[in-house]
């Protein structure tokens, strides 16, 4: 009962987070309301028992990224002109209401096989087991920590002073 | 009504509807890249729903959320330099703005 009340509201509040990121126009307010979008899906994880992805999830996204882009808005100086449309949005409003559509059709009719097993919790000792033990996904971890340096080193280049 | 699977898949197809919209209709390129990173979340949030109820003792869903948040940081640190690298050169980084190389 306690989850299904957590959910409503975090659901409400994410969705309206996020229609206010793509509404306003001032850049800055825009920035404030992703990161109110991105805690809520934080709440989200936890009711979906995921307390290590939604540890994860402040960490990287509202301590990280959203620092980011704010230090990108203030460093381009465009809070001045504000976020504003370009000539395609009522037609992309109903591809995108269609797609809407057509996805919630096809999710809400298609036959999920619910397991009745309880989740995994705590999950942080079973994901590691997943990530680094036997079988698992050790060669993509290698992968993404190439990954992660070759995008540090080019977001160095792209923004050194000549 | 308890929450179902069902839920978590719709309020994730609204966020990832909402993120696509804003993404095609800025002008300005951090909006764009701000409803880019609400696109991928929405993704995450189907991942680890699916991973919740449908196998609940492999959490191979939440493994790839964390594989796709990787991904999104890196994609944002690339994204950010190359919009402030922009605006150094061209003073601008409105979308419609930026066609240097349009016919």
């Amino acid at each position: 009962m306690g989850v299904d009340i957590a959910f409503w509201v975090l659901a409400i509040v994410g969705i309206a987070a996020a229609i206010a990121v793509v509404s306003l126009r001032n850049v800055f307010h825009t920035a404030l309301m992703l990161i109110l979008c991105l805690l809520s899906v934080a709440g989200i994880y936890v009711t979906l028992s995921a307390d290590f992805l939604a540890a994860v999830q402040i960490l990287i996204y509202v301590g990280g990224i959203s620092i980011l882009i704010i230090l990108a808005i203030m460093l381009t100086r465009e809070v001045q002109h504000g976020s504003l449309s370009n000539k395609l949005r009522i037609p992309v409003f109903i591809v995108a209401a269609v797609f809407l559509g057509v996805l919630i059709f096809a999710m809400v009719n298609s036959p999920w096989q619910i397991s009745s097993l309880p989740p995994v919790e705590p999950t942080t000792p079973a994901l590691a087991g997943k990530l680094l033990g036997e079988g698992g996904f050790i060669l993509a971890i290698e992968a993404a920590g190439v990954l992660l340096l070759a995008s540090i080193l080019g977001a160095i280049v792209l923004v050194r002073e000549k | 009504m308890s929450v179902s699977l069902e839920h978590y898949l719709v309020l994730s197809a609204v966020l990832f509807t909402v993120g696509l919209f804003g993404a095609l209709t800025k002008r300005n390129a951090i909006v764009i890249l701000m409803c880019v990173e609400i696109m991928l979340n929405a993704v995450n949030i189907a991942m680890v729903a699916f991973s919740r109820f449908i196998t609940p003792e492999l959490l191979t869903g939440q493994v790839f959320a964390i594989f796709i948040m990787v991904v999104a940081a890196a994609e944002a640190a690339v994204g950010l330099a190359i919009i402030i690298s922009i605006f150094r050169k061209r003073d601008t980084i409105e979308t419609t703005d930026i066609n240097l190389m349009k016919g």
